[in-house]
Protein backbone atom coordinates (compact mmCIF):
# COMPACT_ATOMS: atom_id res chain seq x y z
CA UNK A 1 0.00 0.00 0.00
CA UNK A 2 1.26 3.19 -0.83
CA UNK A 3 2.72 5.11 2.42
CA UNK A 4 2.01 8.68 0.94
CA UNK A 5 -1.79 7.85 1.65
CA UNK A 6 -1.42 8.42 5.59
CA UNK A 7 -0.44 11.34 5.17
CA UNK A 8 -4.38 12.42 3.80
CA UNK A 9 -5.87 13.14 7.51
CA UNK A 10 -2.83 15.58 7.95
CA UNK A 11 -3.14 17.32 4.97
CA UNK A 12 -6.74 17.16 5.74
CA UNK A 13 -6.08 18.58 9.00
CA UNK A 14 -3.85 21.18 8.35
CA UNK A 15 -6.38 22.51 5.11
CA UNK A 16 -9.30 22.94 7.58
CA UNK A 17 -7.29 24.51 9.80
CA UNK A 18 -5.94 27.33 7.25
CA UNK A 19 -9.71 27.39 6.26
CA UNK A 20 -11.17 28.12 9.97
CA UNK A 21 -7.93 30.70 10.52
CA UNK A 22 -8.72 32.72 8.01
CA UNK A 23 -12.57 32.65 8.65
CA UNK A 24 -11.29 33.92 12.60
CA UNK A 25 -10.07 37.01 10.93
CA UNK A 26 -13.76 38.43 9.16
CA UNK A 27 -15.74 40.29 10.97
CA UNK A 28 -19.53 38.77 11.63
CA UNK A 29 -20.75 41.33 12.13
CA UNK A 30 -20.21 43.10 8.56
CA UNK A 31 -23.16 41.47 6.67
CA UNK A 32 -22.82 41.61 2.54
CA UNK A 33 -25.43 43.96 1.23
CA UNK A 34 -28.20 42.42 -0.65
CA UNK A 35 -28.26 45.99 -2.34
CA UNK A 36 -24.71 46.33 -4.14
CA UNK A 37 -25.63 46.09 -7.61
CA UNK A 38 -29.32 47.20 -7.21
CA UNK A 39 -31.08 50.99 -7.17
CA UNK A 40 -31.63 52.86 -3.87
CA UNK A 41 -35.23 51.78 -3.54
CA UNK A 42 -37.56 54.30 -3.75
CA UNK A 43 -38.69 56.29 -1.27
CA UNK A 44 -41.79 58.94 -0.38
CA UNK A 45 -39.88 61.11 2.17
CA UNK A 46 -39.56 64.91 3.34
CA UNK A 47 -36.25 67.18 3.41
CA UNK A 48 -34.60 67.66 6.91
CA UNK A 49 -34.42 71.22 6.79
CA UNK A 50 -37.75 72.16 4.00
CA UNK A 51 -40.18 70.26 5.30
CA UNK A 52 -42.36 70.73 2.76
CA UNK A 53 -40.50 69.92 0.28
CA UNK A 54 -40.52 66.04 -0.69
CA UNK A 55 -36.90 64.34 -1.14
CA UNK A 56 -37.01 63.01 -4.35
CA UNK A 57 -35.50 59.20 -4.94
CA UNK A 58 -33.54 61.46 -8.49
CA UNK A 59 -31.85 63.17 -6.04
CA UNK A 60 -29.26 60.53 -5.59
CA UNK A 61 -28.68 59.90 -9.37
CA UNK A 62 -26.77 62.17 -11.98
CA UNK A 63 -23.18 62.26 -9.92
CA UNK A 64 -21.45 59.89 -7.95
CA UNK A 65 -21.83 60.69 -4.27
CA UNK A 66 -21.99 59.23 -0.63
CA UNK A 67 -25.55 58.54 1.41
CA UNK A 68 -24.79 58.35 4.95
CA UNK A 69 -27.43 57.03 7.50
CA UNK A 70 -26.84 58.53 11.02
CA UNK A 71 -29.14 59.95 13.63
CA UNK A 72 -28.12 62.22 17.03
CA UNK A 73 -28.82 59.43 19.29
CA UNK A 74 -26.10 57.30 17.13
CA UNK A 75 -22.67 57.44 19.26
CA UNK A 76 -20.93 56.42 16.87
CA UNK A 77 -21.87 59.35 14.37
CA UNK A 78 -20.47 62.18 16.65
CA UNK A 79 -17.14 60.04 15.88
CA UNK A 80 -17.76 60.33 12.34
CA UNK A 81 -19.12 63.45 11.78
CA UNK A 82 -15.32 65.66 11.69
CA UNK A 83 -14.31 62.58 9.12
CA UNK A 84 -17.38 63.53 6.91
CA UNK A 85 -17.11 67.19 7.32
CA UNK A 86 -13.36 66.95 5.95
CA UNK A 87 -14.45 64.74 3.03
CA UNK A 88 -17.23 67.41 2.11
CA UNK A 89 -14.91 69.82 2.64
CA UNK A 90 -12.21 67.84 -0.06
CA UNK A 91 -15.55 68.21 -2.37
CA UNK A 92 -16.82 64.84 -2.05
CA UNK A 93 -21.37 65.03 -1.92
CA UNK A 94 -22.84 63.52 0.56
CA UNK A 95 -26.43 62.92 0.94
CA UNK A 96 -27.51 62.69 4.63
CA UNK A 97 -30.12 60.21 5.76
CA UNK A 98 -31.73 60.91 8.79
CA UNK A 99 -32.94 57.94 10.43
CA UNK A 100 -35.66 57.41 12.93
CA UNK A 101 -34.62 61.13 14.73
CA UNK A 102 -36.06 64.13 15.93
CA UNK A 103 -36.15 66.80 13.83
CA UNK A 104 -34.89 69.82 15.78
CA UNK A 105 -32.35 67.34 17.24
CA UNK A 106 -31.23 67.05 14.41
CA UNK A 107 -31.05 70.22 12.71
CA UNK A 108 -29.28 71.40 15.83
CA UNK A 109 -26.88 68.43 15.55
CA UNK A 110 -25.68 69.98 11.98
CA UNK A 111 -25.94 73.90 13.53
CA UNK A 112 -23.64 72.78 16.00
CA UNK A 113 -21.00 70.25 14.63
CA UNK A 114 -21.07 71.48 10.41
CA UNK A 115 -22.96 70.10 7.84
CA UNK A 116 -20.91 67.90 5.35
CA UNK A 117 -24.58 66.97 3.24
CA UNK A 118 -25.43 68.37 0.38
CA UNK A 119 -29.16 67.77 1.16
CA UNK A 120 -30.76 65.55 3.90
CA UNK A 121 -33.93 63.38 3.81
CA UNK A 122 -35.86 63.04 7.10
CA UNK A 123 -36.53 59.53 7.85
CA UNK A 124 -38.34 59.65 11.38
CA UNK A 125 -39.77 56.02 11.00
CA UNK A 126 -37.04 54.78 9.32
CA UNK A 127 -38.72 53.15 6.33
CA UNK A 128 -35.97 54.36 3.83
CA UNK A 129 -33.75 52.65 5.97
CA UNK A 130 -35.59 49.31 6.34
CA UNK A 131 -35.63 49.10 2.64
CA UNK A 132 -31.92 49.85 2.51
CA UNK A 133 -31.53 46.83 5.18
CA UNK A 134 -29.86 49.38 7.44
CA UNK A 135 -29.39 47.81 10.90
CA UNK A 136 -27.39 50.37 13.12
CA UNK A 137 -25.98 53.51 12.44
CA UNK A 138 -23.89 54.59 11.00
CA UNK A 139 -23.64 53.56 7.40
CA UNK A 140 -22.23 54.97 4.48
CA UNK A 141 -23.66 53.88 0.96
CA UNK A 142 -21.62 54.81 -2.47
CA UNK A 143 -23.79 55.55 -5.34
CA UNK A 144 -23.15 56.01 -8.78
CA UNK A 145 -24.12 58.38 -11.20
CA UNK A 146 -27.37 55.60 -12.11
CA UNK A 147 -28.20 55.57 -8.61
CA UNK A 148 -26.90 52.10 -8.22
CA UNK A 149 -25.19 50.92 -4.78
CA UNK A 150 -21.87 49.86 -5.03
CA UNK A 151 -20.14 49.47 -1.83
CA UNK A 152 -22.12 49.70 1.50
CA UNK A 153 -19.99 50.28 4.88
CA UNK A 154 -21.78 49.70 8.27
CA UNK A 155 -19.80 51.65 11.30
CA UNK A 156 -17.69 54.82 11.29
CA UNK A 157 -16.34 56.06 7.70
CA UNK A 158 -12.61 57.66 8.80
CA UNK A 159 -9.99 58.07 7.00
CA UNK A 160 -8.64 54.62 6.58
CA UNK A 161 -11.65 53.36 5.38
CA UNK A 162 -12.20 56.16 3.00
CA UNK A 163 -8.56 55.97 1.55
CA UNK A 164 -8.81 51.60 1.14
CA UNK A 165 -13.07 51.00 0.95
CA UNK A 166 -14.41 53.99 -0.71
CA UNK A 167 -11.97 56.09 -2.57
CA UNK A 168 -10.91 53.88 -5.29
CA UNK A 169 -14.66 52.82 -5.82
CA UNK A 170 -15.14 56.49 -5.72
CA UNK A 171 -12.47 57.59 -8.87
CA UNK A 172 -13.59 54.51 -10.53
CA UNK A 173 -16.67 55.63 -10.81
CA UNK A 174 -16.50 58.60 -11.54
CA UNK A 175 -14.33 58.00 -14.69
CA UNK A 176 -17.13 55.71 -15.83
CA UNK A 177 -19.71 58.33 -16.15
CA UNK B 1 -46.94 48.22 59.75
CA UNK B 2 -44.30 50.45 57.84
CA UNK B 3 -42.03 46.82 57.00
CA UNK B 4 -45.75 45.30 55.48
CA UNK B 5 -46.50 48.93 53.47
CA UNK B 6 -42.72 48.67 52.25
CA UNK B 7 -43.00 44.97 50.88
CA UNK B 8 -46.21 46.19 49.49
CA UNK B 9 -44.64 48.66 47.43
CA UNK B 10 -41.47 46.41 46.68
CA UNK B 11 -44.08 43.78 45.40
CA UNK B 12 -45.40 46.32 42.98
CA UNK B 13 -42.79 47.92 41.88
CA UNK B 14 -41.00 44.26 41.18
CA UNK B 15 -44.14 43.51 38.83
CA UNK B 16 -44.53 46.83 37.24
CA UNK B 17 -40.60 46.02 35.99
CA UNK B 18 -41.69 42.48 35.28
CA UNK B 19 -44.17 43.39 32.83
CA UNK B 20 -41.66 46.61 31.80
CA UNK B 21 -39.25 43.47 31.33
CA UNK B 22 -41.96 41.60 28.89
CA UNK B 23 -40.66 40.78 25.53
CA UNK B 24 -41.91 43.20 22.70
CA UNK B 25 -43.03 40.42 20.92
CA UNK B 26 -45.89 40.00 22.81
CA UNK B 27 -47.41 43.87 23.03
CA UNK B 28 -49.06 42.98 19.83
CA UNK B 29 -50.84 39.68 18.90
CA UNK B 30 -52.92 38.15 16.31
CA UNK B 31 -56.37 37.03 18.10
CA UNK B 32 -56.60 34.46 15.72
CA UNK B 33 -54.00 31.25 16.88
CA UNK B 34 -53.42 30.15 13.53
CA UNK B 35 -51.80 33.32 12.42
CA UNK B 36 -50.33 33.53 15.85
CA UNK B 37 -48.22 30.28 15.51
CA UNK B 38 -47.36 31.01 11.87
CA UNK B 39 -46.25 34.63 13.16
CA UNK B 40 -44.22 32.66 15.86
CA UNK B 41 -43.14 30.65 13.38
CA UNK B 42 -41.53 33.38 10.88
CA UNK B 43 -40.50 35.36 13.76
CA UNK B 44 -38.38 32.49 14.62
CA UNK B 45 -36.70 31.76 11.11
CA UNK B 46 -35.42 35.29 11.22
CA UNK B 47 -32.49 35.94 12.15
CA UNK B 48 -31.53 39.29 13.90
CA UNK B 49 -29.59 41.31 11.81
CA UNK B 50 -27.99 43.22 14.72
CA UNK B 51 -27.44 40.09 17.39
CA UNK B 52 -25.70 37.50 15.09
CA UNK B 53 -27.40 34.49 16.75
CA UNK B 54 -30.71 35.61 17.55
CA UNK B 55 -34.18 35.00 16.35
CA UNK B 56 -36.36 38.22 15.35
CA UNK B 57 -38.63 36.28 17.92
CA UNK B 58 -36.30 36.06 20.93
CA UNK B 59 -34.27 39.55 19.83
CA UNK B 60 -35.45 43.45 21.76
CA UNK B 61 -33.45 45.12 19.27
CA UNK B 62 -35.38 48.70 17.65
CA UNK B 63 -34.13 46.64 14.04
CA UNK B 64 -36.16 43.18 15.25
CA UNK B 65 -39.11 44.98 16.28
CA UNK B 66 -39.46 46.90 13.34
CA UNK B 67 -39.18 43.56 11.28
CA UNK B 68 -41.50 42.12 13.34
CA UNK B 69 -44.00 44.97 12.66
CA UNK B 70 -43.08 44.22 8.74
CA UNK B 71 -44.03 40.67 9.20
CA UNK B 72 -47.54 41.35 10.80
CA UNK B 73 -48.09 44.32 8.42
CA UNK B 74 -47.75 41.56 5.29
CA UNK B 75 -49.30 38.90 7.16
CA UNK B 76 -52.21 41.05 7.41
CA UNK B 77 -52.09 41.99 3.38
CA UNK B 78 -51.81 38.50 2.92
CA UNK B 79 -48.52 38.00 1.78
CA UNK B 80 -47.01 34.43 1.72
CA UNK B 81 -44.45 33.02 3.91
CA UNK B 82 -42.63 32.91 0.82
CA UNK B 83 -42.83 36.28 0.28
CA UNK B 84 -42.41 37.75 3.69
CA UNK B 85 -39.04 35.88 3.88
CA UNK B 86 -37.76 36.81 0.73
CA UNK B 87 -38.40 40.55 0.92
CA UNK B 88 -36.69 40.37 3.99
CA UNK B 89 -33.85 38.62 2.25
CA UNK B 90 -34.06 41.42 -0.28
CA UNK B 91 -33.13 43.73 2.34
CA UNK B 92 -31.03 42.61 5.16
CA UNK B 93 -29.80 39.99 3.06
CA UNK B 94 -29.47 36.02 2.57
CA UNK B 95 -28.20 36.19 7.28
CA UNK B 96 -31.62 36.95 7.82
CA UNK B 97 -33.01 33.25 7.10
CA UNK B 98 -32.28 30.53 9.29
CA UNK B 99 -32.64 28.44 6.39
CA UNK B 100 -29.91 28.76 3.89
CA UNK B 101 -31.16 29.04 0.22
CA UNK B 102 -30.00 26.57 -2.08
CA UNK B 103 -27.58 28.22 -4.31
CA UNK B 104 -24.19 27.70 -5.95
CA UNK B 105 -22.75 29.46 -2.75
CA UNK B 106 -24.24 27.22 -0.66
CA UNK B 107 -23.76 23.83 -2.52
CA UNK B 108 -21.03 22.97 -0.52
CA UNK B 109 -23.06 24.07 3.02
CA UNK B 110 -26.61 21.46 1.90
CA UNK B 111 -24.46 18.12 -0.19
CA UNK B 112 -20.89 18.87 1.81
CA UNK B 113 -21.50 16.22 4.53
CA UNK B 114 -23.22 13.65 2.09
CA UNK B 115 -20.08 13.88 0.16
CA UNK B 116 -18.22 13.56 2.92
CA UNK B 117 -20.44 10.80 4.04
CA UNK B 118 -20.09 9.04 0.77
CA UNK B 119 -16.48 9.37 1.29
CA UNK B 120 -16.26 7.65 4.59
CA UNK B 121 -18.48 4.65 3.60
CA UNK B 122 -15.96 4.07 0.83
CA UNK B 123 -12.74 4.03 2.38
CA UNK B 124 -14.65 1.62 5.38
CA UNK B 125 -15.82 -0.49 2.73
CA UNK B 126 -12.23 -0.30 1.11
CA UNK B 127 -10.23 -1.42 4.44
CA UNK B 128 -12.90 -3.77 5.22
CA UNK B 129 -12.90 -5.15 1.97
CA UNK B 130 -9.12 -5.67 1.85
CA UNK B 131 -8.72 -7.04 5.31
CA UNK B 132 -11.31 -9.83 4.15
CA UNK B 133 -8.89 -10.75 1.23
CA UNK B 134 -6.03 -10.80 2.83
CA UNK B 135 -7.60 -13.50 5.75
CA UNK B 136 -9.29 -15.16 2.74
CA UNK B 137 -5.68 -15.76 1.51
CA UNK B 138 -4.16 -16.36 4.86
CA UNK B 139 -7.01 -19.37 5.49
CA UNK B 140 -6.40 -21.14 1.78
CA UNK B 141 -4.51 -24.70 2.41
CA UNK B 142 -1.86 -24.82 0.75
CA UNK B 143 -1.95 -27.38 -2.16
CA UNK B 144 0.54 -30.27 -2.53
CA UNK B 145 2.90 -28.51 -4.91
CA UNK B 146 3.16 -25.56 -1.91
CA UNK B 147 3.54 -28.31 0.74
CA UNK B 148 6.47 -29.92 -0.67
CA UNK B 149 8.17 -26.33 -1.48
CA UNK B 150 7.61 -25.69 2.20
CA UNK B 151 9.05 -28.90 3.65
CA UNK B 152 11.93 -28.56 1.67
CA UNK B 153 13.03 -25.23 3.07
CA UNK B 154 12.20 -26.23 6.50
CA UNK B 155 14.55 -29.18 5.86
CA UNK B 156 17.56 -27.18 4.11
CA UNK B 157 17.32 -24.47 7.47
Amino acid sequence: MNRIWLFLPLVLAVTLGVVLYWGLGEDPSELDSALVGREVPSFELPMLREAESPARPEMLKGKVQLLNVWATWCAACRVEHPHLNRLAEQGVPIVGLNYKDERDKAVEWLAERGDPYTQVIYDPEGSLGFDLGVYGAPETYLIDAEGIVRHRHVGVVDQDVWESDFEPLYERYRQDG
Amino acid sequence: MNVTVKTVEAVLLLLAVMLLAMPAAAQERFEDPQLRERFSELTRELRCPKCQNESIAESGAPISEDMRERVRRMMREGATDEEIRQAMVDRFGSFVSYRPEFAPRTWALWIGPFVALVIGVGVVLALVARNRARRQLDSTPLSDEERRRAEQWLRDE
